[in-house]
């Protein structure tokens, strides 16, 4: 159990707004290499580094002796390159495939840090209780102190610091790390080495995740790192509005987290980690284009709308009243009578069809829609249907 | 000194793990050909694109571009790499991804500005797709997403261009469209190699053809060289297409 951090009044006391403030940055350092790895479908690396770093992180402890020490998160990044470089190696084989790859690494790296944790628990202050979900509520009490001034908690420098990095290499890569990340053959022949860009982007990770990891732990962060970037996708078409609102998502969530943690009085990781989740779930559910129910209606306003053009080429290939009879629509096209109605209400609404005693006769706009949608068909070329798109969806991509 | 040709390569050997898929390849492009790479499936003709261009490293063998290394002619060469060798889901606009092509010239770090933004609204347009420059590339139709990657190439404002397969796949009007432009290359002087799959318009699109089964059958003129011979040693078949001329 984490300790509470209690505010015995209305208003927030400073550990509250410390651990918002790192539990926001956090996020946002989480969030810019999350949009990268979600876009190289590489988000399962983001998990074998945040647990093959364990032997680098105790290593690192053992020399140093503090958590928070530079030496230590650079060992621990180290030991997450190797992790990328170890998979990639055995990738190479061709004998198994990436995630078969990565399910071997991680859990051989990782339990070496839990039996090196293990063999030292007398002298080590580090469980791995506090290594998989973190303990955020310590941070302020780890405080960064220059010549006995009190700059604020050690893990904010940190974080903070690796954030700047993180967003100084964004803005001064861009360009290389969306081609890199699109289409890397271009990228190679034209000088702008995939494989630097592949390293860079895997030593960033390696390094935000260990700096995120004190705080949020090493099965949170991998949450905080893809989630964000899951849900901005859904959502945009542009790669730099993806990564604003990742970011947003993430610090969104982190503070709503922390509140939650704070009513519910639970874990503080465990809350902004269920918070992003919901965040998910809500966005996976609601998106306007990619949304599970704007595909769903979408999908049905095709059915219904092939059903219609089914129908006009039906009244298109026969004069006889008989096959134009208003009942023939379920004896013979073989319909449901909900369906059939659908279907003769949209043809009627967009003055495709007339009806006059129970014959079905097709508009001369019905008879040009109808041929216009034919030559589509037969020649799939789009300007046949640049007009109709407005009315229909169905000739939609 | 005598005229250097567009791409010489020499004995050039590449193999993934260890099995050879490119032997000993000789072959010499002279500048302003509009040349066809024809073979049968894994024949090596993407591979000995993306050799030419650095991007697989061979075990043997050197490729020059006009006398040099490539990697100091990079601004010479521009390439157009399968369609299916990218993820169209990315998040991006046809006109960001012709973008791309100025990032060359560009260097590290330095962004593409007006300029940059002209030249690939410029070769949208040539391509006919400047209608579509804001449209996310997902919601393109592959013929359409093809000559996105023309234009691209086309940014790249090369000497020497490199495409794989740009005809597989497209639709009438964008074969048309890509003729076009290859027919335009070659009237600026500029040389064009093109993996191609249909054996049929060989003779009609290009003027130099190159056979390659791993190792090189034969390369020199359509005319002088593009028979049932050649053909047969390349795809093992008895293979006969009708050639006018």
């Amino acid at each position: 159990m984490p300790p509470k951090i209690y505010s015995t009044n209305k208003t927030m006391t400073s550990p509250q707004i410390e651990i918002q403030l790192i539990a926001a940055v956090v996020a946002m350092a989480c969030a810019i290499p999350g949009v990268f790895l979600v876009l190289r479908k590489m988000a399962l690396i983001s998990d074998a580094i945040s647990h093959s770093i364990l032997p680098g992180l105790v290593l690192g402890f053992f020399i140093t002796h503090d958590l928070n020490s530079p030496i230590l998160i650079l060992l621990a990044a180290i030991t997450g390159v190797i992790t990328v470089i170890l998979v990639e190696a055995i990738q190479r084989t061709g004998l198994v495939k990436e995630d078969t790859a990565i399910g071997l690494v991680f859990p051989a790296l990782f339990s070496i840090g839990v039996i090196m944790i293990a063999k030292n628990a007398n002298d080590v202050h580090l469980d791995v209780d506090a290594v998989l979900l973190g303990e955020l509520a310590f941070a302020p009490f780890d405080r960064f102190l220059l010549n006995g001034l009190d700059l604020g908690p050690k893990s904010l420098w940190i974080m903070g610091t690796i954030l700047f990095i993180t967003i100084f290499l964004v803005i001064m890569f861009f360009k290389e790390l969306k081609i890199s990340t699109f289409d890397a053959g271009l990228s190679a022949s034209l000088g702008i080495s995939p494989l630097l860009m592949h390293y860079g982007l895997m030593s960033v990770s390696s390094v935000t995740v260990v700096g995120a990891f004190d705080a949020v732990g090493a099965i949170l962060v991998v949450a905080l790192m893809i989630a964000p970037a899951a849900a901005a996708y859904l959502l945009t078409s542009d790669l730099k509005k993806m990564l604003l609102l990742s970011i947003g998502f993430g610090v969104c969530s982190a503070l709503l987290g922390y509140w939650v943690a704070h009513w519910l009085d639970a874990s503080i990781s465990g809350s902004m980690t269920t918070v992003l989740g919901l965040v998910f779930l809500f966005v996976y559910l609601f998106a306007p284009r990619k949304g599970w129910i704007a595909v769903w209606y979408r999908q049905k306003q095709q059915r219904t709308e092939v059903s219609l053009l089914t129908f006009l080429l039906h009244l298109n290939n026969h004069s006889e009243e008989r096959e134009r009879h208003i009942n023939h629509l379920q004896e013979h096209i073989n319909w449901q009578r909900v369906r059939s109605q659908t279907v003769l209400d949209l043809a009627l609404k967009n003055n495709m069809i007339t009806i006059s005693e129970e014959i079905v006769s097709l508009t001369s706009k019905g008879k040009e829609f109808t041929e216009l949608a034919l030559e589509y068909i037969l020649t799939n070329r789009d300007e046949k249907i640049e007009p109709m798109k407005d009315d229909f969806f169905l000739f939609r991509g | 000194m005598k005229e250097q040709p567009a791409i010489q390569i020499d004995d050039l050997t590449v193999a993934y793990n260890y099995k050879p898929v490119l032997w000993d390849i000789d072959l010499t492009v002279p500048e302003g050909v509009l040349m066809a790479i024809v073979g049968p499936n894994g024949a090596g003709k993407s591979t000995l694109i993306k050799a030419i261009l650095g991007i697989i490293d061979p075990i043997a063998g050197s490729v020059r571009v006009f006398g040099k290394a490539y990697k100091e002619q990079r601004k010479l060469v521009g390439y157009v790499p399968q369609k299916g060798s990218v993820d169209w889901d990315f998040p991006t606009t046809a006109l960001d991804v012709v973008m791309m092509g100025t990032y060359g010239r560009l260097g590290w770090i330095k962004r593409p500005g007006n300029d940059q933004k002209k030249a690939s609204l410029e070769a949208l347009e040539k391509v006919g797709m400047l209608a579509f420059k804001n449209r996310q590339i997902s919601h393109l139709s592959g013929g359409q997403q093809q000559r996105v990657f023309l234009a691209r190439a086309l940014v790249q404002d090369a000497t020497i261009y490199l495409m794989d397969e740009p005809f597989q796949g497209v639709d009438a009007t964008t074969e048309i469209a890509i003729i076009n432009i290859l027919k335009e290359l070659r009237k600026r002087g500029k040389t064009v190699v093109v993996v191609h799959h249909d054996l049929q318009t060989v003779p009609e699109y290009f003027d130099w053809v190159t056979f390659l089964n791993v190792k090189k059958i034969a390369t020199g003129p359509v005319k002088d060289i593009f028979n049932d011979d050649n053909l047969t040693k390349t795809y093992g078949i008895n293979y006969k297409v009708a050639i006018n001329n």
